[in-house]
């Protein structure tokens, strides 16, 4: 059995064994200019104290990947401007941007 | 008053808030789990505090997509009276019933302790019973309840007199010293536009009788019923 351990196949059942992810979304949501951001100035804070000089603002994000089955970027643009809008963004106090690869 | 409370995995507040609407009205809210299409006809629906889908993502985002919400929505939309409070809160901003959104406190500390409430409508379904200036006494226990919007919003809010409480210091002063999370313009509790719908950060359920070590909370459960009794 030695050696076995690192062959797992996807079960036939399994979503990844039959869905084909050939693009993935890169967003990245930001807070808009001019929201205070608490975690940022922690952060720059802690910057400062461990001795990194020249460091200014600092603000906080999300980076979250998305796989998507869609060879179509015209459509996969759509669907990720709606999955950030419905859900991925709070578009009051944030941005969101996106780059598609695959 | 038939009541419906809707309980979200991470929900901790929906015993507590049902236990208060018994008491003090004597009849039991229905329990509504998130995954459940339909609320039944209700007189009031409550979104509970806690920490709905663990507050991934942002607090109250997961639970605002809820199976559930489709019908809370709807039936808030059509009139229904609909108290958020804490989580419940966060909920309603981020389903767009309720403008704004609540941020991580500034401190950046969660925050647990009584707090002093002014209130600033007593002429509202949830605060009849009330007067308008009262300072009343209310647990907060939040990471984030540091209330935003843009300008014009908060200029609307206050132009329209939403602002149902405001975070005060015991004397009623609304001061930056007595707000506990960084709220813009020390808001605590804003109403809809119909009055219908009050989100609030502190929790008056906790608070409703002395044996609890106070009662300030159980004039809005009072309100709440008077208004609803038909």
């Amino acid at each position: 059995m030695v050696g076995m351990a690192c062959a797992h196949p996807p079960l036939a059942n399994s979503p990844l064994a039959i869905r084909a992810f050939n693009m993935k979304a890169r967003i990245k949501i930001t807070l808009k200019n001019g929201v205070l951001d608490p975690q940022g100035k922690a952060i720059e804070g802690a910057l400062a104290s461990l001795g990194f000089s020249g460091v200014g603002d600092v603000r906080q994000g999300k980076y979250i990947e998305v796989d998507l089955n869609e060879t179509d970027e015209a459509k996969a643009k759509a669907a990720v401007d709606k999955m950030c809008k419905d859900l991925l963004a709070n578009t009051v106090i944030e941005n969101y941007s996106y780059e598609l690869v695959g | 008053m038939r009541t419906s409370v809707i309980v979200f995995p991470g929900s901790n507040c929906d015993r507590d808030v049902k236990t208060a609407i018994e008491r003090i009205t004597g009849k039991a809210p229905a329990m509504i789990w998130h995954g459940d299409h339909d609320v039944p006809a209700s007189d009031l629906i409550v979104l509970p505090g806690g920490f709905s889908y663990g507050d991934y993502l942002r607090c109250g985002a997961m639970a605002a997509h809820s199976p559930v919400m489709r019908d809370v929505i709807a039936k808030a939309k059509a009139g229904t009276s609909v108290l958020g409070i804490c989580n419940g809160f966060q909920i309603l901003c981020e389903s767009g019933l309720l403008p704004g959104v609540l941020m991580r406190n500034a401190s950046l500390k969660f925050v647990c302790r009584d707090v002093h409430l002014k209130v600033e409508r007593a002429d509202t379904m949830f605060t009849s019973r009330y007067t308008k200036g009262d300072v009343i006494r209310v647990p907060v226990a939040h990471g984030d309840g540091n209330y935003f919007t843009d300008p014009e919003t908060l200029a609307r809010l206050e132009g329209e007199g939403r602002v149902a409480f405001r975070y005060c210091d015991e004397k009623g002063a609304v001061t930056a010293a007595a707000n506990p999370n960084g709220a813009l313009a020390n808001i605590a509790g804003i109403v809809s536009e119909t009055g219908c719908i009050l989100g609030m950060m502190p929790h008056p359920e906790r608070l409703y009788e002395s044996a609890l070590g106070g009662s300030d909370g159980r004039a809005m459960f009072e309100s709440i019923a008077t208004a609803l009794a038909a």
